[in-house]
């Protein structure tokens, strides 16, 4: 057995080209195969971008829609309710709330509505609003114009703001069979610390760089009064 | 082989003690190895679910006051039974046993990226058991959802050692789903067509072209978290502008395929044992092999039925249920063409027989209720009960569970040489049969009523399941030892088995080499006649 296992062997070395080939052969596949998987890598960091971009496009996940102005010439004469409501992560020592809790608006007509955030720490801090709508299915009809959402928010110790939110509900939300059944829209924002908080530092340094020159002034004009 | 000597057979050389596991580049040894790797893991597992039934054995909290810990056992017992059990022992055992004895091939086409598969396993196995005891352990659950996962309510370093844990295992999938396919795809016997390909072959095919598109995937996901939670990134965290649902959808792009990764080589060995005990060709063969592809392809595009309560739109549900209730067509092709198989055959009811027709009814069992949760409106009561359990461990656990033992009964003899009693393997099947309906099928009522998982305490009217299921989990641990005790009689019995224990039914090339099956085997490429395709 052993011995009739040895010719063969012999055989095959002899001829080798068909073992060649087929390690030529596999060492192909593999590549290709180690270059899909790299692909599917990719895609898969693609999907963080391509994510966000289907919910802005799509209003998914009640995302609302930015425009420019109010389509002035689309108003109906139908009442929606929005209401409001705000959050604070825990994180973040702000205190945040609307201004007032609903507003009845026709659909098409440009609205106005403030929030209030208060920021109750001794420190500076830089603070981002992440928002959508209730129900979500409505998150593509809903158009801001103008919202302090779009920007960071730095409070300093104490200050008190009040932030505006300017938007309209696209008239073509009665077109919709899946949102005939809507009333009312609920807007909401939570608060975050920002991850970046580099605006807190310019303002410190500038203070700092303010009282110096300050004191450096109010020395100067000491003297020669002096 | 050395110059001088071209005779010489270098294949006679065998290492021998600790070198021939370690630097192990022979198939068979390797899938040993996978094998023990998985019923270590299994005993570690299994140990985790018992002490979760024990909990749950009465109402009120009966061991773990820190409640914690009861999180970090559900996590422990999801991750080790997916990723060091079910897909060690079905995928890196039997398939590096069986794949190179099936087509006619000496070995795996990359031997040496073989044994850094596995030794890239067992180091994830270490390093997953570090995330359990480290820090407060991971009490992720296995979907590890932000932001329970994050650093804010996970900060120790356990979540970041199980990252790294399924990172190993993952590029571990990766080189064994490439070396499997460049193997099926370039070094099958003369002959052997895709079409004359054995069933579990394809089934193995279609499982490493699964695990080579999703296992990136939760690569990317898994590093994404593991940069959001040390270096401030914000993929997932509001805070930063990220969304949490984006892991869910990345986790379960990749979780449904592997969902199929786990029971496709499954469908592969009930499907040679079913055609082996019936002494009859497999009816539909193609309709089989092309059904399991419809399987993995329709995998991909319904990961979102796992999270019908994330606040889909209507169309969107209808999609996915629709996608969801499709895979009911192939599986059913395959249900029904192992029943036609059994059809007016000869059967021998041998224990890899009575495994395989438990895998049939538990896996039915599963599918149907799997159809009932793929319906959006539906699962929005049934989402995170026990009935969402007791459907995962009847087509996951226990029917994967069943096809390990089919497999390892049906091949031990090949394995080892020896015959393992048969009596004990029918004793072990029933006790494990009666065991596991007993543990699961109690859990639908309960869930049913409303009974949330991954929770320590339940409240009083929900006990009655509940004890019956923890009664359950006990007879079905009986049954593993008694496994643990067939394969000791087995090992150290005399009686051995030639080469075909199976007789006629047993067409596969693995019956062609002696049992055990020698070290070197399959030298001389084999021919398949077409008569002869499986």
């Amino acid at each position: 057995m052993i011995k009739q296992n040895k010719e063969i062997k012999f055989q095959s070395t002899d001829m080798g080209l068909p073992e060649v080939r087929n390690r030529n052969r596999n060492g192909m596949t593999a590549v290709i195969l180690f270059a899909l998987v790299a692909g599917m890598v990719g895609l898969s960091f693609a999907a963080d971008p391509l994510y966000r971009i289907f919910c802005k496009v799509t209003g998914y996940a009640g995302t609302t829609r930015v425009a420019v102005a109010a389509p002035t010439s689309k108003i109906i004469d139908q009442m929606i309710t929005v209401r409001f409501d705000a959050n604070v992560n825990k994180s973040l020592p702000w205190r945040f709330k609307p201004v007032q809790n609903k507003i009845k608006v026709r659909l098409g007509e440009q609205a106005l509505a403030f929030y209030e955030a208060t920021n109750v720490s001794d420190q500076p801090i830089v603070g981002t609003a992440v928002f959508n709508v209730a129900p979500f299915k409505v998150g593509e009809y809903f158009n801001k114009i103008e919202c302090f959402c779009f920007t960071e928010q730095l409070l300093k110790p104490g200050q008190t703001l009040q932030m505006p939110v300017t938007f309209f509900v696209d008239p073509s939300i009665v077109e919709d069979r899946n949102s005939l059944d809507v009333r009312t829209i609920t807007l909401s924002y939570t608060f975050f610390a920002s991850e970046d908080q580099s605006e807190v530092q310019k303002i410190q340094t500038s203070q700092a760089f303010a009282k110096e020159q300050a004191s450096i002034l109010s020395s100067r004009e000491v003297v020669p009064k002096g | 082989m050395s110059d001088s000597a071209p005779a010489h057979d270098h294949h006679d050389h065998r290492p021998t003690g600790w070198r021939r596991w370690v630097y192990s580049t022979n198939h068979k040894d390797i899938g040993t190895m996978y094998l023990v790797l998985a019923m270590v893991a299994a005993i570690i597992g299994s140990g985790a679910s018992m002490a979760i039934r024990a909990e749950l054995h009465q109402p009120g909290i009966q061991f773990f006051t820190d409640h914690q810990f009861y999180n970090v056992l559900v996590t422990a017992h999801g991750f080790i039974m997916v990723f060091f059990v079910v897909m060690p022992a079905l995928i890196g055992g039997f398939g590096n046993w069986f794949i190179p004895l099936m087509i006619g091939t000496p070995d795996m086409a990359f031997p040496r990226m073989n044994n850094i598969s596995f030794w890239l396993t067992a180091a994830g196995l270490i390093l997953l058991i570090f995330a359990g005891l480290v820090d407060g352990g991971a009490g992720t659950g296995w979907t590890m959802y932000p932001p329970l996962s994050s650093a804010d309510y996970h900060p120790g370093m356990a979540v970041d050692f199980g990252i790294l844990a399924l990172h190993l295992a993952g590029a571990a999938s990766i080189l064994g789903a490439i070396n499997f396919i460049t193997t099926i795809v370039n070094m099958r016997a003369h002959g052997m067509t895709f079409h004359r390909m054995p069933l579990f072959i394809w089934a193995m095919l279609l499982t490493a072209v699964l695990l080579l598109l999703a296992i990136p995937v939760l690569a990317g996901a898994l590093t994404m978290m593991l940069t959001d939670r040390n270096f401030g990134t914000a993929f997932f965290s509001p805070a930063g502008g990220g969304d949490p649902i984006l892991w869910q959808h990345l986790f379960w792009f990749f979780g449904h395929p592997e969902v199929y990764i786990m029971i496709i080589p499954a469908f592969g060995i009930v499907s040679e044992i079913v055609s082996t005990f019936s002494k009859k060709p497999i009816f539909g063969y193609l309709g089989m092999a092309y059904a399991m592809s419809a399987i993995g392809v329709v995998g991909f595009v319904v990961w979102a039925h796992h999270m019908y309560t994330a606040g889909f739109n209507v169309e969107t549900r209808a999609y996915f249920t629709l996608a969801t209730m499709v895979i009911a067509v192939p599986t059913g092709v395959k249900i029904f063409s192992w029943l036609a198989t059994m059809w007016g055959g000869s059967i021998k009811f041998d224990t890899p027989m009575l495994y395989a027709m438990g895998f049939i009814f538990l896996f039915v069992v599963g599918g149907v209720t799997g159809v009932t949760l793929s319906n959006a409106g539906a699962d929005m009561a049934f989402h995170d009960t026990y009935f969402v359990v007791a459907h995962f461990h009847y087509v996951l656990s226990i029917s994967a569970v069943f096809a390990m033992y089919a497999g390892f009964y049906y091949w031990l003899g090949k394995m080892s040489g020896k015959r393992y009693p048969e009596w004990l393997g029918r004793l072990q099947f029933w006790v494990t049969f009666i065991g596991v309906n007993l543990l699961f099928f109690p859990q639908h009522f309960a869930g049913m009523a409303g009974m949330p998982r991954r929770i320590p305490d339940y409240p009083d009217a929900f006990a009655g399941w509940n004890m019956i299921s923890s009664w359950g989990a006990y007879v079905s641990a009986l049954g593993g030892i008694l496994f643990f005790f067939m394969l000791y009689k087995t090992l150290a019995s005399k009686e051995t088995v030639e080469g075909n224990q199976w007789g006629s039914g047993a067409t596969t090339l693995e019956w062609t080499v002696a049992s055990p099956a020698p070290f070197h085997t399959h030298e001389e490429t084999p021919t398949v006649k077409p008569e002869q395709k499986h």
